[in-house]
This record gives C-alpha cells, structure tokens and sequence, in this order.
C-alpha cells in the first residue's frame, strides 16, 4: 500500500541539493531579459510617452507602450472559461490605475541594459484624482474604470461606473423568524487586513518559439491550462499557438493563480522572435502582484439564551483593487459555509460588495474569502459565548454540524440534499479532541505574573475540496516498456507534494509498487486538462480521476491479455501487477513487450459532483507581556478532518505551514500606508513574516474519517487549515487580558494601547 | 573588474561590475543553488558560505569575494543529502525554495558549534524564511541530524 504512507516528496532530493529546477533556474542564458515600468502615480492617463532616447541605449531589443498593442480586455484570474471575474485588464493601457501599474514593457540583454533603458523613456502623465479606501468606493466621482470595453461574461453585478466589481446576496431559510426566536441579539464590527501570499518564489516566467514557431511559455503557475489560453486572448493568437510547461514551482498560495508574469516575456518573444525571461524582484511583488482581499464585515448573531444560533446576518465589503480578479469567488466563497457550520439556524443572509479602489489588485490566496469571513463568525460566536455564559466549546456542541446532515449553503437551491449531505463529518471529534489536547478545561486564564497573562482559544473552520459542476481534473496513464506507467496530469505541485500523493493513489489502484509510477505535471501539449491547483481540489478531484484511470487501465490491459490469450475477459484476473488465466500468468513487464506495437494509455477525468469540504480545529495558547504588549503563540493544537490523509507527512506540514500563515495574519502581517497612500512596507524587511522564533510548537492530528465520494476517502486539506488561527489567537488573547479585537492584525503597538486604555478605564 | 574566487575548492576568474552583487555573479555562472528570494538580505534565500561563515549573497558586492573561499551548496553535496534526506523523511521540503539556504546555514551551524541547543538552531537559522512549512519539519530534522534531543 502506497495511500496513507509517509512516503517522501518524489522533488526532494533534487529540491534538498539546490538543483536547477525552477522557472529562473532553466531558462537559457541567453534570455532577454524583460523589465516592467511602473506607474509613479496611483491614477492617471498617459498623455505621452517616448521611448527614442530609451531604444538607442545599449543591449535593448525592444520596447513596447500601449500604443505598440492593440489589447483586448480579459481577466488574468485563473478560473475556469467563461470566467467570473471582471474582464477589465489589458497588457498595456493608456490608463494606469494603481502605483506600480504597467507602464512600459522592456527587454534588453542583461537586467542592467533594461534597467539603463527604462530610465530614459519619458511619460508624461495626467494625474487622476483617486480612490484609494474602499469603504469609500461605491458611488464615488473616481471611477477606476471609465473605459466602454471592459465586461463581464454573465451578471455578478458589475457596475464599473459606481465602482462595484461584483456584488451577492445570499438568502437562506426564514432570517426574521430566527430574529424572533432569538433571546440575545448582537451586532459587531470586523476587519480583515491585505496580507501577502509571500511565496518564496517571486512570479517569474520564460519564453521562447519551438521548431515549428509555437510559442513556449516555461512559467512558475499553478494554472497551467488558463495560462495558455489568457495569453492566446491578450495577445491575439489562436490557442494552438501557445504550450505552456510548470517547472517546479516555489510556492503560490494562490498569487500563482493570477497569471502575473507570463505575458511579458511572451509578448517581447513574440515581437523579437528570440527567447525572453521575467523575474519579478521581490519589491515588485509587492507592488504589483495580487494579496488578500482586505475585508469590513458588519455581523450579527442571534441565539436563545440556553445557547441556540438561530440566525446570522452578515454584511460583506471587500477591496478588490484596481483589477477585479476573483473579488466575486472570493465573496460567494466567504457568503458560503462559514456560517454554515452552525446549521441549526432559521436562516441566514449575506451581502457583499467587491468594490475597485486605486490599489493593487487583491486575488487568491489560500482561504479565499473563508478565511476572511471564518475569522468575523469564529470571533462572534466566542463572543456569543461570553455573553451567555456559556463555554464556547460547549456553545459549539450544541450547534455545530454533524456528520450525516446536510450542508446547508448558497446552492441549497441548485442542489439536492444528496449532493449536500455530510457522508464524513467529525468536527465534533475535533472540537473534543482539541480541546483534550489544549487542557482546554483546566487551561490557565489571565494574569499568571506580574507582567504577564496567558490565555487559550479555539475556532473551528471549513473549506471545500473542490467547486461542484465546475473544478475538473484529467489523468493519463502510459503503460511503458519493463511495465512501469506514466502518469500524465495537468494540475500543478507547488511543493505540497500532490505529484507525490496523485503517483500514491495511482500505485495503490493500479497494484504496483509506487516506484513504478513516474509523473509528469504538466504541459498543456501532454497533460489532460485540468483547471490546476487550487479550491483544494487537487487530492480529491485530479485524484478521482486518477483512481478512474487506473481502474480503466487495469480493464484495457485485461482485454489484451484475454486477446493474447484467445480467452473471455471474464476467464482473465488480475492482482499486484500479474494477469492471470487458466493455465497462464504473465506480469506487466512481459505484457509491456507484447504490447509494443499496441500502446495502452486510457485518460479520465472528473468534475466535481459533491459537497464534501474538510473540517479543522484550532485551539491557540498565548503569551501576553502586559508591560510591553508583545503577544506569543507558545503552542497551536490543530485537528484535521480531511479524510483519509493520502501522506500524512505531507498532510501534517500542509497544516503547519498553514497555521502559521493564520498566526501571521493574526499577529504580524499589514500593509502600512503613508499619508499620501503610498505603500511602506513593500520588502521583506518591512513586511513581518513569522520567523522560526516566532513559531509555536505545532501539534497536528487526524480525525479518523472517510469520505466515500472521495478518492480512497479523501477530501482536501490545503486551505482549511488556515482558516482557524486567527480568530482563535483573537480568542486566546481576550482571555488572556479580557480585551476583544476585531481588527486584524494585533500588533504589539495596539496591543499596548489596549491594555493602556483598560487600565485607564479601571 | 577581474576577481578570482575559490569556489568550492576550484579557483575561478570573473570579470564583475564594481556594483555586482555575488548572488547575480554566482547565479550566472551557473550556481542555481543560491535562489533569489528577497534581494534585500531578509529571506535567507541566497545564503552562501564565505571562508565557511553563511553571507547573504544578495546584499554583497561580489569585488569584496576577490581572493576568498566560496562555498555554495554544490560544494557541500554529501551534507546536503544527509541533512536533506532528514527534512524530507518528515515532509519539509515543500517547495523547497528555500531549503538549499537553510541546509548551508545547519552545516555551517554544525562546523561552528558541535554542541547545539533547540535554541541555538533557532538563533542560527532565525534569518532563512519559510513560507510553507511552519518551520516545525525543517526543525525536526535539523535536530536528527545535529542530534539533538
């Protein structure tokens, strides 16, 4: 057995020794090397812009302006066609919409001539008043998109003249009727902050013509398929035009699910012929690619006073910045489950307004909008429990969903009880187990010394392990020479190791030991389609259509053998990689040189048919110093329901980093702002990410569980395990010190201020 | 400008401008170990090793290597597998991008302190971000490999 074993990363002794295997590393040198230009100003229209002087510099192969382009609008979000997101991005405008919007393209023989060359185009600009908060956006007399072309493909409330980029409203069950019931009723305020994905790697990709003249776009994604055709659409070649190829990449969390990069290098490759290079420094990473959606929410619970839920009601604003990449997904992904873990309720209402701001673009990152709204519903409900009295784990017990019932979200209307129901659902196991895990019952509470108070705290958390009716994944299995198969996928590891898993599953369905699978992910010439990594979809909707394939295989090789044989195919049996019929046996290197002249590959895929999300808990141990402000995590117990973990290693670190990414977001990690709007923190130096000091000791465990629609009782793992942490910190901290927060993140500054304030106030 | 670096016990000439950073001269000659994570000395990622002590190649001016021994994880490929077969027996290679830097750095800590705590791991490695992993793998195997309890 392959599935649920620890079995190393098949990367990672190439990834250990420092290997070229990344975008950067393989990309010929001699590469042009592509630099962008970016807007000084956070709204404006080029008025003029000459490039003379810049072409005459040494080493430039060329430069292109928006005039050079006759660009169409599309959406660099990298979702499935037609997509939800607004189509309101060109690769070169005449207007520019935020500081560090695309100016000019230029690419030169070294970073230093592109670099010498840009510092000679000349631009003159005509400032734009603009809009930079987004709670002031809506109706405002700067419009971020004047432009008539830009559009969307089906009504998500788009409505660029006010501003809006995508809007929903949500209506489940009798609201009103839960208000009426209810005994304690109350309203609260919440803000998530933008925090960046802050993957190791910056955006980078490469291009070049093949032998045939097709353009070969090398690129570190997580979406491979949507690139290929986002860079046929903006650049105005038929798709079949376009291959692109995932190296390895070093990390995405979803910023690698906005195609950031590619264009550039395609388009100066496309212009010139000659191969090209982008790679993006880490301060343009911050200036230009895409980071969490920073969020207001207005939420109210009600509850009886032995401690029901009966109702939510939740107002939603989010900043979609100056291009509307996934700002509706994001909104529909928050409007769904989060309050729904509570499902005993009446009813529950939702609106949300994604709204253009002169900022960079917010975009996906691990969560997607739940981890947002988890964080305003966990907060509210340990609040709830304050007021009532009552533990909020017990509080939780007596509302929380439960295996066998049915999930009751948005698509309730879509559809049936069967597709929502919850085959596998221990987020009551948990509940229990973290809070054994925590001591939660004797755990220490407030003040422990002089100057220090210590305090624990839980949420709870859901996501989804892939979108119904939409997320598609593809397999291809090879069956080569000496037996062993080759595993074709189009989805994209981003070092969670899901080449690893899918070639897991794939030894395990086929019989074989995991050595004799051999992946290859992905190339959008060889690969089957799959809409790539992300949803949380790849373990259990690329890995279904995994188990499909090897299921077909396995028949196909069948009926060969009962040809080779002259026998029924039902006369044929087939174990551990060996055929056998009534008086032969051959095993699957022998049948591979029969085989020769007959090559068997079988492809399947599958699209998502079920609800089946993962569930977490998460109970957060904190430190307090009451003289300075300084919080510390000392320890983050976290317990997963993702099914049948298919590598718990792998499962465990997913998890960790996860938490640790939720601990940042609570503790560390904003965008400060000057007066003027400027960015200030846009580099590692200024941007707090946890260090290892920072780190708590992070004890992970599984809940036992099985998802039967799931491969080998899999559902996902990747963004569940984020969701939790922050609120629960939140938590912790208020019974460290008795102080609610309900802005993110709690920095020692505002930590201080609020103990300061107390102590005033007492 | 004509330096010579003894790069991994080979003597080897560059010809590098006076603002050149090391990273970018290492890089180009072919060292894809070093990774460029942050270009301000922050990540760790570009870690490289100057008469055994880690630098941040990305911050340091590659004139100032003339004449001195360079290490980079291509030197260190026999530590690298061990250490790095460690990390990846508890999963926490994950991205990898930037494991070669922490796995000079760990073999730098060892050659300089043959007796470690949990603490001085921490100390010594606080500098090499990881966005993946939440550190705990990494340290997990760090600790194997230092043997420390």
């Amino acid at each position: 057995m392959a599935v649920n074993e620890r079995i190393d990363k098949q990367d990672g002794l190439r990834i250990v020794t420092g290997s070229p295997i990344y975008t950067d590393d393989i990309a010929s040198p001699d590469a042009l090397v592509v630099k962008i230009m970016h807007s000084e100003h956070h709204y404006a229209r080029i008025k003029k812009i000459d490039t003379q002087e810049a072409l005459k510099m040494p080493g430039v192969a060329c430069i292109l302006t928006y005039k050079d382009i006759a660009a169409k609008p599309i959406t660099r979000a990298g979702q499935t066609y037609p997509e939800p997101s607004p189509q309101d991005w060109k690769i070169l405008d005449e207007y520019v919409r935020f500081k560090g919007d695309d100016v000019a393209i230029v690419a030169a023989d070294t970073q230093r001539h592109a670099v010498e060359a840009m510092a000679k185009i000349e631009v003159e600009y005509e400032v734009l008043e603009p809009v930079l908060d987004f709670m002031e956006a809506e109706g405002n007399k700067a419009v971020v998109h004047q432009e008539e072309d830009c559009f969307a493909h089906f009504d998500f409330g788009f409505r660029p003249k006010e501003n809006v980029a995508g809007s929903l409203k949500v209506n489940i069950g009798d609201y009103e009727k839960g208000l009426k019931e209810s005994d304690v009723v109350i309203t609260r305020e919440y803000r998530t902050q933008a925090t960046h994905p802050a993957m190791m790697e910056p955006l980078t990709a490469y291009t070049y013509l093949d032998h045939v003249g097709r353009l070969v776009v090398v690129a570190s994604t997580q979406v491979p398929f949507h690139v290929r055709r986002q860079v046929a659409t903006a650049l105005n070649i038929p798709m079949h035009k376009v291959r692109v190829i995932k190296p390895r990449i070093g990390g995405g969390f979803g910023c690698k699910q906005t195609s950031g990069a590619e264009f550039y290098p395609s388009l100066v490759t496309l212009k010139t012929g000659r191969p090209a290079k982008i790679y993006f420094s880490r301060n343009e990473v911050f200036l230009a690619a895409t980071r969490r959606h920073p969020f207001w929410f207005e939420l109210t619970v009600g509850a009886t006073k032995d401690g029901i839920i009966k109702c939510f009601d939740m107002k939603a604003r989010s900043d979609a910045g100056a291009y509307g990449e996934h700002c509706w997904t994001v909104l529909e992904a928050g409007a769904e489950k989060c309050m729904a873990l509570y499902n005993k309720v009446e009813g529950y209402r939702y609106d949300g307004k994604a709204l253009y701001t002169n900022r960079v673009s917010s975009g996906a990152f691990r969560g997607y909008g739940k981890t947002q709204n988890t964080f305003a519903v966990e907060c509210i409900v340990n609040e709830l429990a304050e007021i009532l009295n009552i533990d909020p784990v017990e509080l939780r017990n007596r509302n929380i969903i439960r295996e066998g019932e049915v999930l009751r979200i948005g698509h309730d209307h879509i559809y049936d009880a069967a597709v929502m129901r919850q085959d596998s659902c221990k987020l009551d196991y948990c509940l229990k187990r973290g809070a054994e895990m925590s001591n939660w019952k004797n755990s220490e509470s407030g003040k422990t010394s002089s100057n220090k108070a210590e305090g624990t705290g839980l949420a709870l958390s859901i996501q989804g392990s892939g979108i119904i009716n939409l997320d598609s994944g593809g397999a291809t299995l090879k069956l080569n020479s000496d037996g062993f198969f080759t595993l074709l996928i189009g989805s994209a590891d981003m070092g969670t190791g899901c080449d690893t898993i899918l070639a897991q599953m794939a030894a395990d369905a086929l019989e074989v030991p995991y050595e004799s699978i051999v992946v290859n992910s992905a190339d959008t010439d060889v690969s089957p389609y799959d809409d790539g990594s992300y949803a949380s979809s790849t373990t259990y909707v690329t890995g279904t259509a995994v188990v499909k394939a090897a299921a077909d295989m396995i028949k196909r090789l069948k009926e060969e053998v009962a040809k080779l044989w002259k026998l029924d195919l039902e006369e044929i049996s087939y174990r551990e990689g060996v055929f056998t019929g009534a008086d032969n046996e051959i095993d699957l290197n022998h049948l591979s040189y029969e085989l020769n002249s007959e090559q068997i590959s079988v492809t399947r895929s599958h699209k998502c048919a079920k609800e089946a999300p993962p569930y977490k808990s998460g109970f957060a141990k904190v430190e307090v110093d009451l003289e300075t402000g300084k919080i510390k995590v000392n320890e983050f117990n976290a317990v997963v329901d993702c099914g049948t973990p298919i590598n718990p290693n792998l499962a465990t670190v997913q998890t960790q980093g996860g938490v640790l990414q939720g601990i940042g977001m609570a503790l560390f990690e904003e965008i400060n702002y000057s007066q003027s709007g400027d960015e200030l923190n846009d580099s590692f130096m200024t941007y707090k990410l946890p260090c290892k000091k920072e780190a708590p000791k992070i004890n992970v465990e599984f809940a036992d569980s099985y998802e039967p629609s799931g491969p080998f009782g899999a559902k996902s793992i990747g963004e569940v395990v984020i969701n939790a942490a922050a609120p629960a910190v939140i938590h912790a901290i208020y019974k460290a010190t008795g102080i609610w927060f309900r802005e993110l993140p709690v920095t020692p500054e505002k930590m201080f201020k609020a103990l300061k304030l107390k102590s005033n106030q007492e | 400008m004509q330096i010579s670096m003894i790069i991994n016990g080979q003597e080897k000439a560059f010809n590098v401008e006076p603002d050149e950073y090391l990273s970018d001269t290492l890089r180009s000659a072919g060292y894809k170990s070093i990774k460029r994570g942050c270009d301000k000395s922050s990540c760790g990622a570009c870690t490289v090793l100057l008469e055994g002590k880690p630098i941040l190649s990305c911050s340091y001016l590659s004139f100032r290597a003339n004449g001195k021994k360079v290490t980079t994880l291509e030197g260190e490929r026999e530590e690298a597998i061990k250490l790095g077969s460690l990390i990846i027996k508890e999963g926490g290679d994950q991205c990898g991008f930037c494991t070669p830097s922490l796995i000079l750095t760990t073999i730098a800590l060892k050659r300089e302190n043959a007796n470690p705590t949990e603490e001085d791991i921490k100390h010594y490695t606080n500098g090499n971000l990881c966005r993946c992993t939440g550190y705990v793998a990494q340290l997990n195997g760090i600790k194997k490999y230092l043997g420390v309890e």
